[in-house]
């Protein structure tokens, strides 16, 4: 069971590079979307399976997997961006950065007191990986939408590490976390629509106006 | 039961407001929310009901603080909506309506809120409900000001669930049972691992710092407060900063009772410092008033976080300034609101004989500079003469002295964009004038409100003085 867990997890941080490496967005969001699924699948086959836990997994997979990412497309269709994705920094420089935290990760994860049951799995560094990854793609993309990717990657970084302990998340709140995360991403869909509205582009280099005077 | 009905009747509420279709008559159920949300408030403040929902939902005396301050804000805002709105019907007001009364019951339940996940939630809740009402002016600058708050305070609120991770991962650490309720957190603190401890900490305070706007993660502050209507940003500086302070004490009184403090002592009083230092620098040749005063809100932040830090005998005038602030804060955004309206610019070098014009607006707007600043015979001066006299009393000289030295710059910051406002005489073709003049509902609310802050000042209830001493002794108790 642990060595299909850990296939999962390397395939999670494998996804990290794909979404820091693609130039296209309907690649990126589909990259999140699978990461989205494979979270879903681990947090059912790490816990015994009761009823609460079909639910949250069912719910996960639907949210992270099928309906944010609808949202997402549904979203740049409104807008009819182009495809590309505009990076502030190159997808190589952003790739090896991602690369270092990626070992950072493993060796910082190396050196914090785990209990037993989870030593020497990858929890922790594929969690620590993933959130690193999810701030490369929100400090280094121009577009208001691969801003939202980089949100989504560093929530599920959060969300990899919670299922070390999703026993001490009651169904209610972890509920109330997931609602939360669609309503966010609705929202934002709400705002990139007005964004490409007033200034016809999703480029957030633009939105330069709110400034201190000098 | 008080606690269901304080939660549902802002939410019954908001779906009330929804489905009346007339703009104009939409703002008149906001008072009547406001009013019955208070009421509830007092009698829940009176009753003191025992902890339900196995410990999940208490109102503790910390919880009480914050509470009051909110449910009177939201008073004044209430009435103030139901005379501003209606003078902008041109504009449908059914997102903000919905979207304050939301707002007002995830409030409420940050302040109920014993279990740290279901905090989390109803914080993250009154994020997203208050995204829409930075909107409200519908152009280029108020989306981008929107786009910044959701980015920013979404990545904050995410690393704010991380910290709580790691805190519930410390308890499974230290061997026992995890859990995420704030009681048993709090007693089993000592045996806390306290690696998983310090990043939750941290994690926690970067999270809820950048909700509160803690320097430096303060940035989505000025835009927000600048671009929103001054309604939406009296419920920020008022309302939001004080359920994110909350989110912070609660994580406090975990640390607190787990022993070796110094580091989390050490980091709140630096990054308040920090906050001040940054109010300080950017207040002093600040021109938009608006903008300004989300600079005050950061000073004052950065003010009650260094309380926090130093603990003792700061506490008491800490959480007297929690309801000072949020009051205050009030009465300046509403009268900026009104000030903006006349002069159609929030410029203060093109505003000029303020108390000519304007003389109400004007003259709370001042009122309200020199509470905010700490100026007698108004609460703030108190509250903060109470908190930098613990401050010494603590053995913190230097820091006390910083504090002075910060308060008397942001004075004199404050003082150079405020007084020329009220000075000269009233620009004759002053651009595109709306028309707008002083009338009831939009003076009334903020002159009540100062007339709070008056009172405080000179003369504390006792109930008051007494719910503020037992809120401080539960946040020694872990000291």
């Amino acid at each position: 069971m642990n060595s299909l867990i850990d296939q999962l997890l390397v395939l999670v941080m494998l996804l990290n590079f794909l979404g820091l490496a693609t130039s296209r967005m309907h690649l990126a969001i589909r990259t999140v979307a699978f990461q989205g699924v494979i979270l879903g699948l681990l947090s059912g086959i790490t816990h015994s399976l009761t009823l609460h836990l079909a639910l949250i997994t069912g719910g996960i997979i639907f949210a992270k997997g099928f309906f944010i990412p609808w949202l997402l497309f549904r979203a740049m269709r409104r807008v009819e961006i182009r495809e590309e994705v505009e990076p502030f920094l190159s997808h190589t420089a952003t790739l090896l950065l991602g690369a270092i935290a990626t070992a950072l990760a493993f060796a910082f994860a190396a050196k914090l007191p785990l209990i037993p049951e989870h030593q020497g799995l990858l929890f922790v560094p594929a969690a620590i990986a993933t959130i690193i990854t999810g701030f490369l793609v929100l400090t280094t993309r121009k577009k208001a939408i691969t801003q939202v990717i980089g949100y989504l990657i560093l929530e599920n970084g959060i969300f990899i590490f919670g299922l070390l302990l999703s026993e001490v998340m009651p169904v209610m709140v972890e509920a109330g976390v997931l609602l939360d995360l669609i309503v966010g991403i609705f929202v934002m869909g709400i705002i990139i629509n007005q964004i490409s509205r007033e200034f016809s582009s999703m480029d957030t280099s633009r939105l330069t106006v709110l400034r201190e005077e000098q | 039961m008080i606690y269901l009905l304080l939660l549902l009747v802002p939410l019954l509420g908001a779906f009330i407001s929804w489905y009346i279709r007339s703009n104009l008559r939409r703002p008149r159920i906001l008072p009547l929310f406001g009013i019955a949300h208070f009421i509830l408030t007092l009698t829940a403040l009176s009753l003191r009901p025992a902890p339900a929902f196995s410990g999940w939902i208490a109102l503790d005396p910390l919880g009480m603080v914050v509470l009051l301050s909110i449910s009177t804000l939201y008073l004044a805002c209430s009435l103030y909506a139901a005379g501003y709105l209606p003078s902008r019907h041109e504009r449908s007001n059914q997102v903000l309506c919905f979207g304050t009364l939301l707002c007002l019951s995830a409030m409420t339940l940050v302040t109920l809120a014993h279990h740290l996940g279901l905090l989390w939630v109803a914080m993250e809740s009154t994020t997203l409900s208050m995204a829409p009402l930075i909107y409200f002016n519908r152009n280029a600058r108020s989306i981008e000001a929107t786009w910044k708050y959701m980015i920013i305070c979404s990545v904050g609120i995410a690393l704010a669930l991380l910290g709580l991770f790691f805190l519930a991962y410390a308890t499974l650490v230290a061997g026992k049972e995890a859990t995420l309720l704030l009681e048993p957190l709090i007693a089993g603190a000592r045996n806390l691992s306290s690696v998983w401890l310090n990043a939750a900490f941290i994690f926690l305070l970067v999270g809820f710092g950048t909700k509160m706007g803690l320097a430096p993660l303060h940035t989505w502050k000025p835009d927000a407060y600048g671009e929103a209507p001054g309604l939406v940003g009296a419920l920020l500086a008022g309302g939001l900063v004080n359920c994110a302070l909350l989110g912070v004490i609660r994580v406090y009184q975990i640390c607190m009772a787990s022993g070796d403090i110094r580091f989390y002592q050490r980091t709140l009083v630096g990054m308040g410092l920090l906050s001040m230092a940054f109010a300080a620098v950017f207040m002093l040749r600040q021109s938009d008033f608006k903008r300004m005063l989300a600079y005050s809100s950061v000073e004052h932040v950065g003010i009650l976080v260094i309380a926090l830090g130093v603990g003792k005998g700061a506490l008491w005038g800490a959480l007297f300034h929690v309801i000072n602030n949020g009051l205050t804060k009030g009465v300046l955004f509403l009268a900026a609101g009104n000030i903006h309206r006349s002069y159609g610019t929030k410029n203060a070098d093109r505003v000029r004989g303020l108390l000519q014009r304007l003389p109400l607006s004007g003259g709370l707007f001042l009122a309200g500079f020199f509470a905010i600043t700490g100026s007698p015979p108004f609460s703030p001066f108190l509250s903060e003469f109470a908190l930098i006299t613990g401050i010494f009393g603590a053995g913190h000289p230097l820091v006390a002295s910083l504090l002075l030295l910060f308060l008397a710059v942001i004075f004199m910051g404050m003082a150079n964009t405020v007084l020329p406002m009220m000075m000269g005489s009233a620009p004759r073709e002053a651009g595109r004038v709306v028309g707008y003049r002083d009338q009831f509902f939009t003076v009334a609310p903020p002159l009540a409100l100062m007339g709070v802050i008056l009172l405080l000042g000179v003369w504390q209830p006792a109930p008051l003085r007494r719910l503020l001493t037992d809120a401080a002794r539960l946040l020694e108790a872990g000291l």
